[in-house]
């Protein structure tokens, strides 16, 4: 049986198991018929083009794993950002682990998903805002048909975060493979602020395919920081769907860090709803070994005096593959845009590759659009500058790819989280420069 | 009075086609439809041999498996394949020697578009081989070719006279199989150019070859065919213009350039074909495939110049197999009206120290939509390969749109490749600029359209450039100053 059939037979006994009267019932119905025409995305669509999901879906993937509960918190201190004071939304294997985690419910709602479905007291919030901005697409679709558990937060009008929100996936390899699919939703009221840090990681070597769906809404005047820290385990898959809905003057930016991992898909997409809104799409991508990421980001302007900024960077080694494919879509109604896409590439190996496709579509006429792509090595002169100091080659490499990162890295407001993206990078490279850049 | 953008967009939009009129000549047309015993006889037609057969029945045999391609950002009625005539001849035969004996009709044709016979011989010295409804009328400058050993002629004289060299070299470029229209064009070809440039030659004039769509309801399938021999060069221009018809109008030529070890083409475009009403009614499907392949050494230069059509499909490649060798893409789109565009170029790195270069210039005025599509594919063993892209597009108004389809993809560490692409409009502050200095704003937007597509328009033949300037001057109503 193959992993579509799995997921069709099992989504009835997993519709059983749940409370029919809710309304998202018919959601997720119509939801899992869309996935049972689509299946699964091939190369033959135009924005799967350079990922293949084939290597991927031949696991025999469990979808409802079993509690597991001797996890403590020794074992996952390493993969939280521990220096600093966070609420914590913590699942093992795809079920929330309340003993690892800090929720909270005064001053704004950092909670579950499958609370925040059931509970009454959240049902206009459910009823406005849950899937509404994620579109029919095959594997949104799943998720939304098998959507149960994720993260929940809500932050109310003119509130600011007194602290960063983590929400942190964990599996133990208890099952040899194991699918999982969070649904989170953030919303963000007027004038009201937060920073979400977001991690999936895997305890062992078993696989994992991770199909996640994130909804975010940021009203008037709010502003939101998103943080994705993906450093998985070679075992583990990641397909990501991030979808930012903003009003006027908000500002959302959404990092994404590519360290590790087999194959990882991040579809992102803003959709502008209002005047002078900002939106940052920034990602550093540092791969090796048969490593595998696809950035694929939307941005649409609907509305006119906004602005956005995209820069993504990537460094490839080993038979590591990166894609980015990224589309500003600018209406006709949204003049005086301003959008920036950029797109980085260093490659390091001969049998390393990148593809590219910066889009841009546009029907305004007085904006200003710009894209630029380019794919290099790093400067040998450079290089010698630096070697011609007594800096030695490694070093001088690791300087120079820092420098490159650098940029996207100065946009991170959360300097712990800096600290250990440089860490991990330096990490990565195997050099030690005995100061912190 | 002051001429403002808006006006100047009104004229945009109510600015008709004016080379729209229809030569009146007795032609020899085939019945409407394609199958088999089409494809025998336009090829008995052509007295062509049995290999020659062969190959176009093959290649209709291909076509009929295939689908028209969707992917293309343009919207149109699909032709109805089977209600085109897929022959047109003047009737007058044989072929005239000098230029008195060509139907006087056909030769004020030329005059009205300004490219008269005689004053293209005394003015430029451009060698015409013209092309009027697929069968070459007059070949002119034949003899001073013939003496470097150059051969330009027709391809179905090519057929007869040259045949080792046309069955080596056809299809090599672009297979038979190689996309939808150009299947199509592989069975019925009527007519097309066939160059072949001898071992270390240097081509002394620009060849030329006008092609003109003339009879209603006609496809007009082209096929060139250029040979660069080792060390020699080329320079050689294709420009068309087409009468106003009401029916839609198809054009599937194809285009293959071969450039041995050393050689150099150059190849330029001027395309006007009829682009439609301001309704968006009529206007000529142009669905082109173009590409080149350069050996070692060598360097193949596409430049071109879309005005014209409703719909245009086309993307002028180079297949850099050699090594050292040069591609380069220089191109203005220009689109008004209901006109699409979706056009751009394919630069495929194969051989070591390859370089290319692409510069695009879109300029979309009306409701009009105006795509660049570019492939840049560095492959594994393309060692220090270099890419420098640059697509600037410029919007008039908000009812058209711009956009940028680039695919980059690099499996080389040593690959150097840079895009970049920008999207404005024309700046405020430039036409203050230039009223200040008593520049009105007619004359300015015509300046800074002008500079704007000055990069592209430098590398054309002087000839053509003039010809460029006044094709940009009528789309875009008195803007070249």
């Amino acid at each position: 049986m193959d992993l579509k059939e799995k997921l069709i037979s099992s989504f009835f006994a997993f519709e059983e198991q749940i409370d029919l009267e809710n309304d998202i019932h018919q959601l997720r119905n119509n939801a899992i018929k869309f996935f049972e025409n689509k299946g699964f995305p091939t190369k033959k669509e135009e924005a799967w083009k350079y990922t293949s999901l084939k290597s991927i879906l031949k696991d025999d993937y469990s979808i409802f794993p079993k509690k597991e509960e001797t996890i403590e918190y020794r074992d996952i201190k390493k993969y939280c950002i521990h220096e600093i004071d966070t609420y914590q939304i913590v699942f093992v294997d795809g079920i929330y682990a309340s003993h690892l985690s800090n929720t909270t419910h005064d001053k704004f709602d950092a909670c579950l998903m499958s609370s925040a479905l059931n509970n009454p007291k959240y049902k206009s919030i459910i009823d406005t805002y849950f899937n509404k901005i994620a579109p029919e697409e095959s594997l949104t679709a799943l998720n939304t048909a098998f959507s149960k558990e994720g993260a929940f937060i809500r932050v109310p009008k003119s509130v600011a975060a007194e602290k960063p929100v983590q929400i942190l996936h964990f599996s133990t390899g208890n099952e040899s493979a194991l699918m999982l699919q969070p649904r989170n939703l953030i919303v963000v009221e007027e004038n009201a602020q937060i920073q979400v840090i977001e991690r999936h990681q895997s305890l062992t070597a078993n696989a994992v395919l991770t199909n996640s769906v994130t909804e975010i809404f940021v009203e008037k005047n709010a502003m939101m920081d998103y943080y994705k820290i993906q450093n998985d385990k070679i075992s583990s898959s990641l397909i990501d769907h991030t979808h930012v809905k903003q009003e006027s003057n908000s500002h959302c930016s959404v990092h994404t860090f590519s360290l590790g991992g087999k194959l990882t898909r991040n579809n992102l997409n803003f959709y502008q709803h209002g005047e002078h809104i900002n939106s940052v799409l920034n990602g550093v991508t540092i791969l090796e070994g048969k490593q595998h990421v696809d950035h694929n980001t939307l941005v649409h302007h609907t509305q006119p005096n906004c602005e956005s900024h995209q820069d993504y960077k990537g460094v490839f080694s080993d038979r590591s593959t990166g894609v980015f494919n990224g589309k500003v879509l600018v209406d006709k109604i949204a003049q005086k845009t301003d959008a920036f896409q950029s797109n980085n590439n260093i490659l390091l190996d001969d049998k390393a590759s990148i593809n590219s496709k910066p889009q841009l579509e546009i029907f305004a006429d007085d904006v200003k659009c710009s894209h630029g792509c380019t794919i290099g090595q790093l400067d040998q002169e450079a290089l010698y500058y630096l070697r011609s100091r007594g800096i030695p080659l490694k070093e001088a490499k690791a300087l120079m790819m820092f420098a490159f990162a650098n940029k996207v890295l100065t946009g991170v407001k959360i300097p712990e989280i800096k600290n250990r993206i440089t860490k991990q990078i330096a990490l990565k490279i195997g050099v030690h420069l005995g100061f912190d850049l | 009075m002051a001429y403002t953008e808006e006006e100047l967009e009104k004229d945009l939009q109510t600015k008709e086609y004016e080379y729209g009129f229809y030569t009146d000549i007795e032609s020899d047309t085939f019945p409407v439809g394609l199958n088999e015993d089409i494809v025998r006889a336009i090829s008995k037609k052509k007295e062509e041999p049995e290999w020659m057969t062969e190959w176009r029945l093959d290649a209709f045999k291909t076509w009929k498996t295939m689908q028209e391609p969707k992917w293309a950002n343009v919207h149109y009625q699909k032709p109805d394949y089977q209600n085109i005539s897929y022959y047109s001849a003047p009737n007058k035969k044989p072929k005239y020697e000098s230029l008195d004996e060509v139907d006087p009709e056909l030769l004020d044709t030329f005059k009205k578009l300004g490219i008269s016979l005689d004053e293209q011989k005394k003015l430029a010295g451009v060698a015409m081989d013209v092309v009027v409804d697929s069968v070459s009328v007059a070949t002119s400058f034949k003899s001073t070719l013939a003496e470097k050993g150059i051969i330009f002629c027709s391809i179905s004289e090519a057929i007869q006279k040259h045949p080792e060299l046309v069955k080596k070299y056809i299809g090599s470029v672009v297979p038979k199989s190689d996309n939808f229209f150009a299947a199509l064009n592989s069975a019925v070809f009527s007519d097309g150019s066939f160059c072949y440039i001898p071992k270390g030659v240097r081509c002394p004039m620009e060849l030329s070859t006008y092609f003109r769509i003339n009879q209603a309801g006609t496809g007009q399938f082209e096929r060139t065919l250029l040979v660069a021999d080792k060390d020699s060069y080329v320079s050689y221009l294709e420009g068309c213009t087409a009468p106003m018809r009401d029916e839609n109008q198809l054009h599937a030529a194809v285009v293959e350039l071969i450039a041995l070890d050393g050689a150099e083409i150059k190849y330029s475009t001027v395309q006007n074909w009829f682009p439609g009403d301001k309704e968006g009614k009529g206007g000529v499907y142009n669905f082109v495939t173009k590409r080149g392949i350069c050996e070692k050494n060598a360097k193949i230069s596409w430049t071109q110049v879309e005005t014209g059509s409703a719909v245009t499909w086309k993307y002028p490649s180079c297949i850099l197999k050699g090594d050292n060798s040069t591609g380069e893409f220089y191109s203005i789109a220009l689109t008004n009206h209901f006109q699409q565009a979706d056009t751009g170029t394919k630069m495929i790195h194969l051989g070591k120290n390859t370089k290319s270069t692409i510069i695009s210039k879109g300029i979309s005025a009306g409701k009009s939509q105006n795509s660049y599509r570019g492939l840049v594919q560095i492959n594994s063993r393309a060692d220090n390969a270099r890419n420098f892209s640059q697509c600037d597009s410029l919007l008039m108004g908000n009812k058209c749109g711009a956009h940028t389809f680039p695919y980059i993809e690099a499996k080389n560490k040593t690959a150097q490749v840079e895009h970049e692409a920008t999207t404005s409009k024309i700046g405020e502050d430039q036409i203050f600029y230039c009223n200040q200095r008593g520049i009105d704003e007619e004359k300015a937007i015509a300046l800074i359209v002008n500079g704007f597509s000055k990069e592209v328009l430098n590398k054309l033949p002087m000839e053509f450039a003039v010809e460029a300037q006044k094709l940009l001057e009528i789309s875009l109503e008195g803007s070249v100053g």
